[in-house]
C-alpha cells in the first residue's frame, strides 16, 4: 500500500472516489447476493396490477391457491437451475415428472397396492435414473444436452404413454393414497403454521448473523449491519403475512385453514439446494463448470463426476415436483403437456435471474421466477383473459428476463 | 512391457557456475526435480513436439524460450497433466511418473499457470484461488479460512490493486487476473511452479513484482519454468535458458553461455555460430 507504484494498475476511478459509501453499498445490494431485488419489484408490480384489476386476488384464498399452483413451476425451475448452471439445459423434465407421478399413482392404485413408503421413493429413483441415463449418454458420446434430453423429452413420453395406457383405466389413473392425495391437499394446523414460520424465519436469521459475526471476528470486513437487520425485519414481515395469509379461512362451505404442505415441501427443496450450492465442494464445482469448464478441468476437478451428479440431483428435484403434480391434479393422464412444462421450467429459472449462459443463478431464483409465472397464470384467468392472451404475457416476460441477463453478461465481462 | 524405468542420465553435464539468487547449493546436481526424455506430441499430422530432452534442477529458474508456435505450452501442458505425450518419459526426481491428469500433477508438486490463465470469470477471487483444493471444515466450505489465505497471499505478492477478494474475476483487469493466477500457483506449495508467459499482459510495476516473486520462488527451492518473449525479462531473471524451435529444444544450458544476440539467433533459426549447441541437434 505504502508503495504509490502499485496503484499503476488499480480499478479505481475518480467517480468511485467521490462516490459515497451508501451508494456503494447500495450498488451492492442491487447487483450483489441481494440480487433479487429487480425480481421483487417485478413480482411486486405484477401483484399491484393484478389486485387494482380484480379485487379477489389478494384474498387468502386465491394467495393460498396462487401458491400451490406456482409449485410446479417452482419446483420444475429448481430442477432445471443445476442444469442451467452447468451451462446444460433438460427438455425431457417435463415428461420425467409426469413419469415420477404417474409411478407413484399407478403403484398406489388398486392395481398394485403398494404402500405410500415404497410408492413414493421408487418415483424419485425413477426420475432420478432418468436424468442420469440423459447424463451418461451426453457425457460418454460428447453430446450436446439439448439433443440428448430432446430424445429423452419424446422417449419419456412414449413411455408415459404406456404405462398410463397398460393399467386399462381408460388414460389416466387416479390418487388412491390419502399420503400422496394430502401432499398439496392437506394443510398443517394454525398453530403448527405459526411454529413453522417462526422457526424457519429465527433459523434463517440465526444462521445470517451468526455468518456475519464469524467474518467479523476473523477481521473480515463483512456485510453492513443495516442490510442484515433490514433483511431479517423483512423476513418478519413476509412470516407473518404469511402465516395471516394461510391461517385465514378459505372455504364458504367448511372451515380451511393452515399452511398447504407444498409450502414445506419447496422450501425443504429450496433449502436443500441452496446448502449443496453454496456450502459445498460439489456446489462449488457445478458453478466452476458452468463457468469454464476447461479451467475446473485443470483445477483438477472430476468434470464428468460433478455433471453427472448435477443431473441426478435435477432428476431427484423433478421426481418430487413429480408427486406433487399428481397430488395437486388428482391423479395422472396421458393429456399431461409435458412439453409445455419443461419451457415453464426453464422460464422459470430464466425470469428469476439464473443464465443460459452456465455459471449464475440460484435456487430462489427459480422460486421467485415460478411465482411469477404463477401470478400470471392466476391473475390473468382471474380478469377472464383467455389461454392466448396468457401465453403471450408470459412471453414478454420471458423475453425480458433473458434480454437482462444478457446484458448483465456483458456488463460482467467488459470490465477487463 | 517396458523394463523397469532407470532413472535419466544427464542429458548434458551442467558446467558452468549458477547464477547467485539460486538454492547456492553446488553446480552440479544429478537429481534433477524432473527431467523429460524423448518427449514428442502429434496433433494428428501436426507434430508439436519432437524428441525433446530437458532437465530441470530446483532451486532455478528455467527460462523457456521459442518463437510462436515453437511448442512451448505443448511441453509444459504435458508436464502439468493437460495432455500425455506421443511418445518419451518424465521423470520425477529420477522416478518415472505418468501424468495423466492435471490433479496427478497437482499431487506431485507442480503448479502452473496457464498462458489462457483458466479462471472462472463467474467465480469470486478466492473461490478462483482455491478452485479444486478448497478448505473445508466439516464437510463444508470454510470460507473465512480461505479468504484470509488469500489475502494473506496477495499482500505478499504486493498485489495491492484489486477492490475485494470477493470480487467476480470476470469484473478484473488483464494484470489483476494474471496476479490471481499467479498467486494461486504460489498458494499450493509446490516444488515446481510453471508459468507461461506471465506478464505478457502486465504493466511495468506488475511486471517487476512478478519478477521478484519468481526469484523469490527460486530461492525457497521451488525450481521454476517460466515462459516468455521478452528477453530482457528473461535474461533479468533466469538461471538457465532452454531454446525451442519447430518442437525441438535446440539448445539449453547456464544462462552465461547466452546473451541476447545469440537467443535471438536460437529463437529465429534454431542455431547460432557463437553458442556451442549443448544437445545433439535432431537430424
Ligand atoms: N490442441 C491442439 N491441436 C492441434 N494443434 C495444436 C494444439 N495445440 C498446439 N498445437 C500446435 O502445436 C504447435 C505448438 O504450439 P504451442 O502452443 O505449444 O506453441 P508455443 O510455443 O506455446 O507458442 P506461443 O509463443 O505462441 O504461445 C503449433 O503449431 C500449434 O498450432
Ligand atoms: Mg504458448
Amino acid at each position: 500500500m505504502s508503495t504509490p507504484h502499485t496503484e499503476v494498475e488499480s480499478l479505481a476511478t475518480p467517480e468511485d472516489e467521490v462516490s459515497t459509501n451508501l451508494v456503494a453499498q447500495l450498488k451492492r445490494v442491487w447487483q450483489g447476493d441481494s440480487g433479487l431485488l429487480p425480481i421483487l419489484f417485478g413480482l411486486a408490480a405484477l401483484v399491484i396490477f393484478f389486485e387494482v384489476r380484480s379485487s379477489v386476488f389478494l384474498s387468502p384464498e386465491n394467495i393460498t391457491n396462487l401458491f400451490v399452483q406456482s409449485t410446479i413451476f417452482v419446483l420444475l425451475g429448481m430442477a432445471e437451475i443445476w442444469l442451467l448452471l452447468l451451462g446444460d439445459i433438460d427438455l425431457s423434465l417435463g415428461y420425467a415428472t409426469g413419469l415420477g407421478g404417474a409411478v407413484a399413482v399407478i403403484l398406489v392404485s388398486s392395481n398394485y397396492r403398494w404402500p405410500w413408503y415404497l410408492a413414493l421413493p421408487l418415483a424419485l429413483v425413477v426420475t432420478t435414473a432418468c436424468s442420469a441415463l440423459s447424463a451418461f449418454i451426453i457425457i460418454r458420446f460428447r453430446l450436446p444436452s439439448f439433443i440428448v434430453t430432446l430424445a429423452m423429452f419424446l422417449g419419456l413420453e412414449g413411455v408415459l404413454l404406456y404405462v398410463i395406457n397398460a393399467q386399462g383405466t381408460g388414460g389416466s389413473v387416479s390418487v388412491q393414497d390419502n399420503v400422496l392425495y394430502n401432499l398439496v391437499n392437506g394443510n398443517l394446523t394454525p398453530f403448527a403454521t405459526w411454529t413453522f414460520v417462526i422457526i424457519v424465519a429465527a433459523l434463517l436469521s440465526v444462521m445470517m448473523l451468526r455468518a456475519d459475526g464469524a467474518r467479523r471476528r476473523s477481521g473480515l470486513d463483512g456485510r453492513p449491519l443495516w442490510i442484515t437487520v433490514s433483511k431479517i425485519v423483512m423476513l418478519g414481515v413476509a412470516g407473518l403475512l404469511l402465516i395471516l395469509v394461510f391461517n385465514a379461512n378459505r372455504s364458504s362451505f367448511a372451515h380451511v385453514v393452515g399452511m398447504p404442505f407444498a409450502i414445506p415441501i419447496d422450501l425443504f427443496v429450496l433449502a436443500a439446494g441452496t446448502f449443496i450450492l453454496t456450502k459445498t465442494k460439489a456446489g462449488r464445482y457445478i458453478y466452476a463448470i458452468g463457468g469454464n469448464t476447461e479451467a475446473a478441468r485443470r483445477a483438477g476437478v472430476n468434470v464428468n463426476r460433478y455433471r453427472l451428479l448435477a443431473f441426478m440431483f435435477s432428476g431427484f428435484t423433478t421426481g418430487i415436483a413429480g408427486l406433487l403434480y399428481v397430488s395437486r391434479l388428482g391423479g395422472i393422464s396421458t393429456g399431461i403437456e409435458g412439453g409445455t412444462y419443461v419451457l415453464y421450467a426453464v422460464a422459470a429459472a430464466v425470469i428469476g435471474g439464473a443464465s443460459l449462459y452456465g455459471g449464475r443463478g440460484k435456487m430462489i431464483h427459480a422460486v421467485l421466477g415460478g411465482l411469477v409465472i404463477g401470478t400470471i397464470a392466476n391473475g390473468m384467468s382471474l380478469l377472464n383473459m383467455n389461454a392466448a392472451t396468457q401465453y403471450i404475457a408470459t412471453a414478454f416476460v420471458l423475453l425480458a428476463a433473458v434480454i437482462v441477463d444478457s446484458l448483465a453478461r456483458r456488463g460482467n465481462t467488459s470490465a477487463g | 512391457m517396458t523394463s523397469a524405468p532407470e532413472p535419466p542420465s544427464p542429458v548434458t553435464s551442467i558446467t558452468g557456475p549458477t547464477r547467485v539468487g539460486g538454492s547456492g547449493a553446488d553446480a552440479f546436481d544429478p537429481e534433477h526435480l524432473l527431467s523429460m526424455r524423448g518427449i514428442a506430441k502429434n496433433f494428428g499430422a501436426v507434430q508439436a513436439l519432437r524428441n525433446v530432452d530437458i532437465d530441470i534442477p530446483v532451486g532455478e529458474v528455467t527460462a523457456l524460450i521459442g518463437d510462436n508456435g515453437a511448442g512451448k505450452s505443448t511441453l509444459i501442458k504435458a508436464i502439468s497433466g493437460i495432455w500425455a505425450p506421443s511418445a518419451g518419459q518424465i521423470f520425477w526426481k529420477g522416478k518415472e511418473v505418468h501424468i495423466h491428469t492435471p490433479r496427478t500433477a497437482t499431487d506431485l508438486g507442480i503448479a502452473t499457470v496457464y498462458q489462457d490463465l483458466a479462471l472462472c470469470d463467474n467465480l469470486d477471487i478466492v473461490q478462483n484461488m482455491y478452485l479444486g483444493m478448497e478448505e473445508t471444515r466439516f464437510g463444508l466450505l470454510d470460507e473465512i479460512k480461505m479468504e484470509l489465505a488469500t489475502l494473506k497471499t496477495l499482500s505478499d505478492l504486493s498485489v495491492t490493486t484489486v477492490k475485494s477478494v470477493r470480487q467476480l474475476v470476470g469484473s478484473l483487469s488483464g494484470g489483476q487476473r494474471q496476479a490471481v493466477a499467479v498467486a494461486r500457483a504460489v498458494m499450493r506449495e509446490s516444488e515446481m511452479v510453471i508459468l507461461d508467459e506471465p506478464t505478457a499482459a502486465l504493466g511495468v510495476s506488475q511486471t517487476a513484482q512478478v519478477l521478484e516473486l519468481i526469484r523469490t520462488l527460486a530461492a525457497k527451492g521451488i525450481a521454476v519454468i517460466v515462459i516468455s518473449h521478452n528477453l530482457t525479462d528473461v535474461f533479468s531473471v533466469a538461471d538457465r535458458i532452454a531454446v525451442m524451435h519447430l518442437g525441438t529444444m535446440v539448445s539449453h544450458g547456464p544462462i552465461a553461455n547466452y546473451d541476447t544476440a545469440s537467443a535471438v539467433e536460437l529463437i529465429t533459426t534454431g542455431e547460432s555460430s557463437r553458442v556451442p549447441s549443448t544437445l545433439s541437434p535432431a537430424q
